[in-house]
């Protein structure tokens, strides 16, 4: 069966931590990794008579997350019980949005390489109270954590659109470039801030009809790879079972599986999807959300340029790659922090190496992002300038990079200082170029005798004059002199 | 010396111990001697808390000796329905699930009565988790009616009229989700308030139909319910529920009750006295009467949706209950089964082993209620006749300033008489259930008694946040009658 033969077909529910201070509907502050059980409060852990209250700034992140996803925002929202037995979930039903979520019908674009981009349709966007932790770690019982119960979640379902693995991967990763360009998110995947559940199955054509796979939802999903191996490998083993058993999609017969992350491979964890009941109805004890035009507004006003655009704007605008792009877009510091040291005067492609190829790997080792390294944009477009005009050697604008960090001091001075600028008085220059050509009449022969010698002359002879200049000399300038006397 | 306490109302109470004429000890001393002589027999207390209520009361002594300021309700003895949760005793809910619940937090309700320097003396039984009209489903204890042990104190907050009527306190709390305050105050010839839904806050509140349920006062009158709701009422942050200031301005409720109401419109409805009792009919119609004598102008109303209300209340309490009482799975506290397998056994066995028969039933209803394919037949369509209900208010109190008729169809019933079938149990609530759905105030306040010397209640319930007129007309009632001066020979 070739690739023609098939579509892949996923739809993807993502979980995204909303970064406030507090919980959805406490005021218990969101912890990462404390003591079991220290973040808790009469409300988040259901206790008798506790009544939830609506966090204002979780339902704000989640229009702005609606209205940078194209969504329509709901003028009225409200909020559903949603009824299921768990030790994870004390109230046993969660506060969730049932008919009415934030947002809906909207898209998101995502990067497929090269400049060229998809449409991905979102279907809905709403804000629910994330579970607790069962732990069963302790031997013949369980233990239940509940530092995590209410913590405002933001689940976003797309529609069937996404075609391919990777497809699956590069929407979670532009929808974590999103969330954190909002401020929404910190989306660090490590503590779980974002969480996948793909369902995949596949249309295949065969013998002239068409054949769908029964649907498979992988859950609970917390990294970029293991979406990406785990829909691979569901796409595999839905192609071999139909090869091998022409198994199809009977109704209602999606599968559950889990992924085990050290064989790779899916786990089957609910064979046939028992009929869930989760007797949504509207939570009584909280009030709806009217979302009026003056609220939509002020929200709205937290809306940024978004990374895709943004991305696509350095390619046009600056001309740089895609990929250098896609590179300075990875976070909202960054590429505002790009971009503002252009605006200051620096060329693009200059100020873009000084970021990619020295700031991210500084920054990486101090362990913050490339604006916080202490030089400002301005600066940097300094440094930017004084390379391009050839004040300075590549090598010596990373020495400077460094010293500015620790310093106020403008790049101009601190080359001074390091006796870094470069020597392009071509009168100068050419004193030393002469000497030098006196002191090695052999290496001018080979070098003028046009035979393989002469190129690795001419490197002799341009090391020589940079050594006699400790490197000072503007090799363009150098080059261009030399090459001159070598000709007479 | 203590007889004559007992007999004071709370704010003359209140204002004798402001004044240092009687110590709050003394008070507090004095409905300790009632529980212990009498609570044997009357079982309204679940928990009773002498030592620190003695405690309090010497503070409480001390503040004003010393001549500092006092709350409104300084050193007056209390008693609170044991749904309401509170760091010191059970918070049970009379239910052997919580028997042994202890809540790390107070309800808004008790912060408020500490900050007026009540003194909280025990908490009362009641209907499992608030489910019943005669507090016999209790799962803890039977508490029976001062006027005649023989039959029920009425229900849910059985137990706060009881311990009011039989002067085990000076006034109590409860909770009202179909009636369950008005009623046993009628049952027990008592004053039982339920504000506006919103009034007051429900955080710590043990939520039973959390779109119905209401706290209020149960009082020896009109004015002390008027003086507990000035406590008690508020805005509450934790409670999104409660109504903000702006919109329902909260008033001195106290002062105005002893002022009448001119030109006093009441609307009451013919086709509605069918379902009482003769002398039930009898004794709400001679209240009327008085209210005529006193220049009041009667207007006779239909309400052709009321009837509905029982069957859209079971749909939308059971609903909200069954969901309510889902956290009651023996997982995180209270009740657990010892015999369970696995997580799945841990909540069938520990939710079947205690919960009552009557709370089983109304999870097992709301549960099918809230059922994909039934949520539109059922839940959704409760909701209509719900705003239907509504709109006969509405319409009502264009009319006139507040509707009377009785509390409850019949007087106090037969300990075990209305056991054996729910239905009947059921439509003991048919007058004060609607008021619930619509949201707006009543208040029973004892009316005469029938010939077996049972107190008969007359409801009044007036529109939405219309607590102040509503304690001003039951006012005018009490100041030419006295049958809430009537007290039962225990």
């Amino acid at each position: 069966m070739t690739n023609s033969d098939y579509k892949i077909i996923v739809g993807l529910e993502i979980h995204v931590q909303m970064a406030t201070r507090t919980k959805m509907f406490c005021g218990c502050e969101l912890v990462f990794a404390a003591e079991p059980n220290s973040r808790v409060c009469p409300v988040c852990l259901g206790l008798p008579g506790a009544l939830p209250v609506m966090n204002r700034q979780a339902v704000e992140f989640a229009i702005l997350t609606a209205t940078a996803l194209n969504c329509k925002v709901a003028e009225f929202t409200k909020w559903d019980r949603k009824s299921y037995y768990y030790p994870d979930l004390p109230k046993n039903y969660q506060i969730s949005q049932y008919d009415l979520p934030i947002g809906s019908n909207g898209y998101i674009e995502i990067p497929v390489g090269d400049g060229v981009t998809k449409k991905i349709r979102i279907c809905r966007v709403h804000l629910e109270e994330d579970a607790g932790k069962n732990i069963h770690t302790a031997g013949s019982f369980s233990q239940v954590d509940l530092n995590r119960a209410g913590t405002p979640l933001l689940e976003i379902v797309t529609e069937p659109d996404i075609n391919s693995a990777e497809e699956v991967r590069l929407l979670a990763m532009e929808l974590q470039r999103i969330v954190r360009f909002l401020g929404v998110s910190e989306a660090d995947m490590q503590k779980g801030h974002m969480r996948f559940e793909p369902n995949v199955n596949l249309h295949i054509k065969k013998d002239g009809s068409k054949h769908e796979t029964p649907i498979a939802e992988i859950k609970n999903l917390n990294s970029f790879k293991a979406l990406e191996k785990s829909v691979g490998f569901e796409v595999r083993s839905q192609l071999d079972n139909f090869i091998e058993r022409g198994e199809v999609m009977q109704s209602g017969n999606k599968k559950t599986f889990g992924w085990d992350d050290v064989k790779e491979v899916t786990v089957l964890q609910r064979g046939k999807e028992e009929a869930h009941d989760y007797r949504y109805f509207p939570d009584p004890d909280l009030v709806p959300v009217v979302v009026d035009e003056k609220w939509l507004g002020e929200i709205k006003g937290g809306l940024c340029e978004l990374p895709l655009k943004m991305q696509g704007r350095f390619v046009s605008q600056y001309g740089l790659s895609d990929y250098d792009a896609s590179v300075l877009t990875t976070d909202r510091a960054t590429s505002e922090y790009f971009d503002s040291a252009v605006k200051a005067g620096g060329d693009a492609k200059r100020v873009c190496n000084l970021i990619t190829q020295t700031g991210l790997k500084t920054a990486n080792e101090k362990g913050c992002g490339v604006a916080q390294l202490g030089i400002e944009p301005k600066r940097l477009a300094e440094l930017a300038k004084m390379t391009d005009a050839s004040q300075i050697s590549a090598t010596a604008a990373v020495t400077i990079f460094v010293k500015m960090m620790e310093s106020k001091e403008q790049p101009g001075e601190i080359a001074e200082k390091l006796n870094l600028l470069q020597k392009s008085d071509a009168g100068e220059l050419e004193k030393i170029v002469d000497e030098v050509i006196t002191a090695n009449p052999q290496a001018v022969e080979d070098a003028k005798s046009g035979d393989k010698k002469s190129k690795k002359a001419h490197g002799f002879l341009m090391g020589q004059i940079m050594q006699k200049t400790k490197g000072t000399a503007n090799p363009q300038v150098v080059a261009k002199i030399l090459g001159t006397k070598l000709k007479a | 010396m203590s007889k004559e306490i007992l007999k004071l109302s709370c704010r003359d109470l209140q204002a004798k111990i402001a004044k240092g004429e009687v110590k709050s000890g003394d008070a507090v001393s004095a409905v300790f001697g009632r529980i212990e002589k009498y609570d044997g027999q009357i079982g309204a207390f679940l928990s009773a808390f002498k030592q620190d209520a003695l405690k309090r009361a010497e503070e409480i002594d001390e503040k004003i000796a010393k001549g500092q300021s006092v709350g409104a309700l300084a050193g007056v003895p209390i008693a609170v329905k044991d749904n309401m949760c509170t760091t010191f005793g059970a918070t049970s809910c009379a239910s052997k699930i919580l028997e042994n619940f202890h809540s790390p937090y107070n309800a808004t309700v008790i912060e408020k009565l500490l900050a007026a320097d009540a003194v909280i003396i025990g908490k009362t039984n009641l209907d499992e988790f608030a489910m019943g009209s005669s507090t016999e489903n209790s799962g803890l204890k039977k508490t029976v009616n001062p006027w005649d042990k023989d039959r029920v104190p009425g229900g849910s907050s059985g137990g706060s009229a009881a311990a009011v009527a039989a002067q085990m306190c000076f006034a109590s709390l409860g909770s009202d989700t179909g009636g369950s305050i008005r009623q046993p105050a009628s049952f027990c010839g008592v004053a039982g308030l339920k504000p506006t839904y919103g009034r007051v806050s429900r955080y710590g509140l043990v939520a039973y139909g959390s779109s119905l349920d209401q706290i209020g006062p149960l009082t020896k009158d009109t004015a002390d319910c008027a003086l507990l709701l000035n406590v008690i009422a508020g805005h509450d942050e934790k409670d999104s529920t409660s109504v903000d200031e702006k919109t329902a301005p909260l008033c001195d409720f106290l002062s105005g009750v002893g002022k009448e109401v001119k030109n006093l419109k009441i609307a009451v409805v013919p086709q509605l006295f069918d379902g009482a009792d003769s002398e039930i009919v009898a004794g709400v119609k001679s209240a009327i009467e008085i209210y005529k004598k006193l220049g009041a102008e009667i207007v006779e109303i239909e309400m052709p949706h009321f009837e509905y209300a029982i069957a859209a209340y079971y749909l939308i309490a059971t609903a909200e209950a069954s969901s309510n009482l889902a956290r009651y799975d023996g997982v995180h506290y209270g009740h657990r089964t010892k015999n369970a397998g696995d997580y799945i056994e841990v909540y069938a066995k520990s939710r079947a082993e205690v919960l009552g028969t009557e709370v089983k039933r109304r999870i097992m209803l709301g549960t099918y209620v809230l059922s994909s394919g039934y949520y539109d037949a059922y839940y959704l369509k409760a909701l209509k006749v719900r705003n239907l209900i509504r709109s006969d208010f509405t319409a009502a109190f264009g009319k006139a300033d507040c509707i009377m008729m009785p509390t409850s169809p019949t007087t106090a019933f037969k300990i075990g008489e209305k056991t054996a079938d729910p239905l009947q149990m059921y439509l003991s609530d048919v007058y004060t259930i609607a008021v619930n759905l619509a949201g707006v105030p009543a208040i029973s306040i004892p009316c005469g008694f029938d010939n077996k010397n049972l107190p008969i209640g007359l409801q009044i319930i007036s529109p939405a946040f219309g607590e102040e007129k509503l304690l001003r007309i039951a006012g005018m009632f009490e100041s030419q009658t006295d049958f809430h001066k009537k007290k039962p020979e225990l």
